[in-house]
């Protein structure tokens, strides 16, 4: 009540410097509108729920965070390719598998492209994927509880960019080399013969449609260009994806000026249930290739591993009639389809044209055999038989482009540092609205799905400068939230992100918000070493390694007192956190951890390594903040010089092993 | 330290009177008891006879619990292994009270609204607070359900014997 109160008084002040705006600044022609209209558009009330999540990519931080629109409030930051002492992801035992790889333990990624899960060409909000760029994988993330369920390694792949995508039901997920590299398995070569050696190569991995499960399926060697970014059709080509590429020079130094001396590279259209059904019939051989599959249980706290040897790589010329170049200037970088199906929008970021394909024009020119060369098997098809528009004027360096199942388009633009609003009628721009600074990728709302919610679109631009108080030569990236509802789009807010979104989701917040786990039962943890009731909580020994099981609830640990811990040994905190209520968690932490705290869920086991590396008394105690007695829960470990034969023993109060 | 503190009170305090002063003249619905606080929840309100005796919670009659059920019984010892012995035992104090003679102290009633909605059992019930003051921790709620509770009172009727 007073709230409200409090917040119409706010407005009032809003709404008088809005007019002091408009009569000095004739801000509307600049897509800003007065303050108290913005504000309004972005408020959202104490205690009200947002109208979307959105999904941020973490770029180098590895992560993807999690945000409402259109408040733009960050809820949460689900660590995936990278370790995260927050959490404990990645440091505690049973996570630590989600970061193995055939190259080792590797504690960070550089995730780029969230995508959702989809359904007939819409987002169902299952699941997410993203990729891993640098040591290429793919991520799997569980809407339902928000945590990275699932990371499967891309073998024989380097930098995986042009990921992660789906198929328009999730039939796979896919991704391709940015950077070709040799396909023939650890292969030692001189780098410069790259146009003998190297090659690119796609990835296709199955998605079980119950459980969202990734499977590798099978590869396609591709001629060594570099494979940018990608898109599955929608509706009418549902069967086909996309790829960008560049680098048709082939070049392998001062890539800057040498990939970019074409006048066009390619799209390369790819029919996957082609490749698929070639796959599936035996097309290709069995090649070596080491990748990880890394699979959590969030219920359990526990993560596995597997080594897997062995990936099916298919030639071009086993997947006749379907894959096509499709000339398109000048070093494209994004490739989006519009939710017809119809439309396949080029970001030639050097080009001075948006040029758009069309679909049936390409299923036309292939019929009609409009081939200008071959290269690898791959058919070439005339870029003026696949075209259908160019789109002039739009600013310098367009990117990416999503729509609003309106009929318009909107394209990011790099080097000019605006959105341009163009129609997909007369491929003439309607609008055009800054971006604070230097664009990359942009989201409308669901608008990369068949379903696009012409509301809001996110700017995700690269660099802050002067829009937020300097915290240093470096400022955090910045995004900026779009009106996109009406015929003009008008910039609302910035803000500052985490790490660096390159691309984002977005998703309904209705579909989703009331499946949205609140905690894990404790009579379904299956973890090995779970402790379900505190009256099995125990320590043993077994030779020099100490395990400890635990439980935490408001507020002790039991047990809370431990001795007979000797330097040598290797302890194992199993911490079961009893509690079965929302958002009611425990932490760990004990002095001298050569590692972070772990924190647990409500329901979730997790384990603590600690490798004492003095004597005397160590305290360990609770890391998040659970009662009004949580400075209380805390303990006690005794750690004695080796063999002083100390026995086990531990305690809660009054009871304990001597009890 | 003090110096500062105190103007900024003193302003806040004024805004505060401001906004009263400017809530007083909106035509909204009525707001309830003027006790209510800010974020919705109600302060220690009067309670009810069967309230007093029965608690506070989902439970608004009294549940007979008439013949020993055997399975129900063994269903409610599991459920509190699970939930309740982290911090009662049955004859000593721990983290709370113990628990083996509590049905002679409270109503089956009683104790599944104590399960049920501890929180606001601690906030406003005068013997859930009276335990407060010999022990300091509001009793965690565990997602039990009211068949569940049912169970647990159940149990308790002859935890003690076993």
């Amino acid at each position: 009540m007073i709230m409200s109160e409090k917040f119409r008084w706010a407005l009032a002040v809003l709404v008088f410097t809005g007019v002091g705006m408009g009569l000095s600044g004739c801000a509307q022609e600049e897509g800003l509108i007065g303050a108290a209209d913005a504000a309004e558009r972005v408020y959202v009330a104490p205690g009200e729920y947002d109208e979307f999540y959105a999904f941020l990519s973490g770029g180098y931080s590895g992560q993807l965070s999690v945000w409402g629109l259109p408040s733009a409030r960050l809820f949460r930051v689900i660590p995936v390719f990278s370790q995260d002492p927050e959490t404990g992801y990645g440091y505690s035992e049973e996570t630590k598998a989600m970061l193995k790889t055939s190259y080792g333990d590797i504690p960070w990624d550089d995730s780029h492209h969230p995508v959702l899960s989809r359904t007939d060409g819409t987002a169902d909000g299952r699941w997410i994927f993203i990729n891993g760029n640098n040591t290429p994988r793919i991520a799997r993330i569980d809407l339902t509880k928000f945590e990275t369920v699932e990371i499967l390694e891309l073998p024989n792949t380097g930098g995986n960019h042009a990921s992660s995508f789906v198929t328009e039901n999730t039939e796979y997920v896919f991704g391709a080399s940015r950077f070709s590299i040799p396909a023939e398995q650890d292969l030692d070569v001189p780098i410069d013969s790259y146009k003998e050696n190297f090659d690119g190569a796609l990835t296709f991995v199955k998605v079980d449609p119950e459980t969202g499960r990734m499977e590798m399926d099978f590869q396609i060697q591709v001629p060594p260009y570099h494979y940018d970014l990608a898109r599955s059709g929608m509706g009418v080509s549902g069967d086909w994806v996309f790829f960008t590429s560049y680098n048709t020079e082939q070049a392998h130094t001062l890539m800057e000026i040498e990939a970019s001396r074409n006048d066009k590279d390619f799209i390369l259209a790819v029919n996957w249930r082609r490749a698929s059904e070639a796959a599936a019939n035996g097309a290709g051989q069995m090649v070596p290739g080491r990748y990880y599959h890394n699979e959590y249980d969030p219920g359990a706290g526990m993560a596995t591993s597997e080594e897997l040897s062995g990936v099916r790589l298919l030639q071009p010329s086993e997947v006749a009639g379907g894959m096509y170049f499709l000339p398109t200037p000048k070093s494209p970088h994004g490739v989006d389809i519009d939710p017809t199906g119809e439309f396949i929008v080029a970001g030639g970021k050097l080009a001075t044209v948006i040029p758009v394909h069309s679909f049936s024009r390409m299923q036309q020119a292939i019929a009609d055999g409009a081939i200008v060369e071959t290269i690898y098997d791959i058919p070439v098809l005339d870029y003026d038989r696949t075209i259908i528009g160019e789109v002039e004027n739009p600013g310098l360096g367009p990117l990416h482009t999503e729509f609003d199942g309106r009929g318009f388009a909107y394209t990011s633009v790099y080097i000019s540092s605006e959105i341009v609003k163009w129609s997909l009628e007369t491929f003439e721009v309607v609008d055009r609205i800054d971006a604070y600074y230097s664009i990359g990728h942009l989201m409308l709302t669901q608008g990369d799905t068949r379903d696009p919610q012409p509301k809001y679109l996110v700017g995700l631009t690269k660099t802050a400068r002067d829009r937020f108080l300097p915290v240093g030569p470096k400022q955090n990236h910045p995004a900026q939230l779009y009106d996109v509802s009406g015929d003009r789009m008008v910039l609302l807010k910035d803000f500052p992100t985490i790490g660096e979104p390159h691309y984002a989701q977005a998703l309904r917040a209705d579909l989703i918000q009331s499946d949205v786990r609140r905690i894990y039962e404790l009579a379904d943890n299956q973890h090995p070493r779970v402790t379900r009731r505190s009256a099995e909580a125990r320590v043993e020994r077994e030779g020099k390694v100490v395990r400890v099981y635990m439980t935490s609830i408001r507020s002790h640990f039991t047990p809370d007192n431990i001795e007979g811990v000797e330097l040598g040994d290797t302890v194992y905190f199993h911490v079961t956190n009893l509690e079965q209520d929302w958002d009611v968690t425990h932490g760990i932490a004990i002095k001298g951890a050569q590692n972070a705290e772990i924190i647990l869920v409500p329901g979730q086991t997790k384990t603590l390594k600690w490798v004492p590396t003095r004597t005397g008394i160590y305290p360990f105690y609770c890391t998040a903040f659970c009662s009004a007695l949580h400075q209380e829960m805390q303990g006690y470990v005794r750690v004695s010089p080796e063999g002083s034969g100390v026995p086990i023993s531990w305690r809660t109060g009054t009871r304990g092993s001597t009890d | 330290m003090y110096g500062i503190f105190a103007p900024r009170h003193l302003t806040s305090m004024a805004l505060g009177l401001t906004l009263v002063l400017m809530g007083c003249g909106g035509g909204d619905a009525p707001s309830g008891d003027s006790s209510d606080r800010a974020d919705g929840r109600s302060a220690p309100a009067t309670l009810t006879d069967f309230q007093l005796a029965h608690g506070i919670g989902p439970i608004t009659t009294e549940v007979e619990l008439g013949e020993l059920d055997a399975e129900r019984a063994e269903r409610g010892k599991e459920l509190y292994q699970f939930n309740c012995e982290a911090c009662h035992f049955l004859e000593d104090r721990f983290v709370g009270p113990p628990l083996g003679d509590v049905l002679e102290r409270r109503t089956g009633t009683y104790v599944m609204n104590q399960i049920l909605n501890p929180e606001e059992m601690a906030r406003q019930h005068p013997e859930a607070q009276k335990l407060l003051t010999e022990y300091p921790l509001v009793m965690p709620f565990q997602n039990i359900t009211e068949d569940e509770a049912r169970a647990i009172v159940e149990y308790l009727r002859i935890a003690k014997e076993q």
